[in-house]
């Protein structure tokens, strides 16, 4: 058990927590929202990931690389990140417009089937069209605390009924919600593929399971909520593999690692029954009808 | 004529509410319509604020445009006319202020929002003192205070207020509707008044409605509705 073998796996447990957290926030955000949770949100973290691939093969063909590089790679970096996300924001939109919007009055149950269907559509999609710095997570914050369009978007999670009343219009705020949510997947989708250069068209379904945990876990709707989560999920599941190989040491067990996620779900499990509205939930809903 | 609504028809599902309604209001004018619980009063602002659809051969005018081209944000944000729902309906996880700011959305005359949310508070200085306050934990006369000076900042051509007397203390009461008065004749705002409490809304406005079962069966000038012996009967307890 050496200290860099420690070490290494704290950063794991970080860049892991990175991106459930990035991922979780974007759940977290248009389920406080929109009272909505977008199972689609998993995979807009894959085609993040592929418009990541895209963008930054795109810009180095353009700038060139290596001696020839016009520019320095931080800023290419930088640049992939930004046209990313900004493309990804429109994936959102769309997924808003065609998928969700036509359901606001319909049962919640619809709303999630959607989200599931549309989630299988991208994988389908990108099998079918292609065979087969972390994001600065206060200015979130500040941009829903402070803003006028944060203002509405928190109008929005408390009473939607009222929102036109006042002058604002919805399915604006509604679709700005969706592309800032699919922003940050993107973000998610372009660090994964800068430390796991794999990319593959179902790498959204676990990551997008596991960061509705966090999103759960952190409580329903609380967006710094979700972002703690994520990074405590990532730290209790990349920190199990080295516990198990503590304790097997210690009493000559014989645990398998590959029971990683077991241990690691029980825990959460065990943190919901006595938070059952997660670390920084409310237990209350506002929604009625005009 | 600053709002024009002819034979009005709306339904939820299969309940009619409204079976054709007709009313007009001039600029600067106050309106009421009054009728007993489920006449169809909130209905009938709801389909002026475009919150409820309604059904065909349904019309409606503001200044000669078809409001029925309008979706709800526009109708306040680009013809004036807001809506001071039942119940308030604030945002009550928002601040005074915040509630005030977000009703400015859709301006663009940002100097004027200054002069506009100062004036809501000269209206209201109770506002001013609690500005910092999440509005849902006000007392009722204090959002009800909020309610009417958000409408305010989005928009003053024509406010809809919806039972604006409920749950309030003769005092607030009073107190409301001296601003509301105030806001008339400063503002030249017109408002259509919906309430059951049939007395308060008689005496404030100038012309009245009263509707039964989604239908209007009378119509005329305040002061002559008070005295009318059908209307004294049916609202105003003998
Ligand atoms: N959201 C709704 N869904 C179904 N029926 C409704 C709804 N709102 C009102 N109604 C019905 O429409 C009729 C008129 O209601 P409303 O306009 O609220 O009356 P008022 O404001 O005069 O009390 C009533 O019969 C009521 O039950
Ligand atoms: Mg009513």
């Amino acid at each position: 058990m050496t200290f860099t073998f420690l070490m290494q796996n704290l950063i794991n447990a970080l860049q892991w927590g990175s991106f459930y957290a990035l991922i979780a926030m974007g759940y977290s955000m248009v389920y406080s929202i929109l009272m909505l949770f977008n199972f689609a949100h998993g995979d807009i973290f894959m085609v993040g990931a592929y418009i990541g691939l895209g963008v930054s093969l795109g810009l180095l063909s353009l700038f060139g690389t290596g001696a020839a590089a016009i520019l320095p790679g931080w800023v290419l970096l930088v640049l992939t990140i930004l046209i990313s996300m900004f493309l990804t924001a429109f994936v959102g939109i769309i997924v808003e417009r065609v998928g969700y919007r036509p359901l606001r009055e319909a049962p919640r149950a619809s709303a999630a089937i959607t989200g599931l269907m549309i989630g299988i559509m991208l994988e389908t999609g990108n099998i079918l069209f292609l065979g087969g710095q972390r994001f600065k997570f206060p200015q979130l914050h500040q941009f829903i605390a402070h803003t006028k369009w944060g203002m509405a978007m928190r109008a929005m999670a408390y009473d939607y009924v009222v929102v036109p009343l006042v002058g604002v219009p919805m399915n604006t705020i509604a679709a700005m919600t969706f592309a800032i949510g699919s922003a940050l997947a993107a973000a998610a989708g372009i660090l994964f593929g800068l430390a796991y250069p794999v990319l593959d068209p179902y790498m959204g379904v676990s990551f997008g399971w596991k960061a509705f945990v966090a999103a759960i876990l952190g409580g329903r709707g609380s967006i710094m909520g979700a972002c703690l989560a994520g990074f405590m999920l990532g730290f209790i599941e990349i920190m199990t593999v080295p516990a198990i190989q503590i304790m097997n040491r210690l009493f000559s067990l014989n645990i398998g690692s590959n029971l990683r996620d077991l241990i690691a779900y029980s825990i959460v499990l065990v943190i919901l029954v006595f938070r059952p509205h997660g670390l920084f939930g409310q237990a209350y809903s506002s929604k009625l009808r005009l | 004529m600053l709002l024009n609504v002819e034979n009005l028809r709306v339904s939820y599902g299969k309940i009619k509410a409204l079976h054709g309604v007709s009313f007009n209001i001039d600029a600067g004018e106050i309106v009421t319509i009054i009728g007993a619980n489920g006449a169809g009063k909130s209905t009938t602002l709801r389909a002026v604020s475009r919150m409820v659809p309604v059904e065909s051969g349904s019309a409606m005018t503001c200044m000669g445009k078809d409001l029925l081209k309008f979706p709800p944000e526009k109708v306040v944000s680009e013809l004036g006319i807001t809506h001071v729902p039942e119940g308030r309906r604030l945002f009550g996880n928002l601040t005074v202020m915040e509630n005030l700011q977000l009703a400015t959305f859709a301006r663009k005359d940002l100097d004027n929002v200054k002069k506009d949310i100062r004036r809501v508070f000269q209206i209201f200085p109770r506002l001013e003192e609690r500005k910092s306050q999440a509005s849902g934990t006000m007392s009722g006369g204090e959002q009800q205070m909020l309610a009417v000076g958000r409408a305010f900042m989005s928009g003053r051509r024509l406010m809809l207020l919806d039972e604006p007397s409920m749950g309030l203390s003769p005092l607030l009461m009073m107190n409301v509707f001296q601003a509301l008065k105030e806001i008339n004749r400063q503002e030249g705002t017109a408002i259509l008044l919906v309430e059951q409490n049939a007395r308060l809304a008689l005496k404030f406005s100038q012309k009245g409605y009263v509707l039964e079962n989604g239908n209007l069966v009378l119509e005329g000038d305040s002061d002559t509705l008070i005295n009318d012996p059908q209307v004294k009967k049916a609202y105003l307890g003998g």
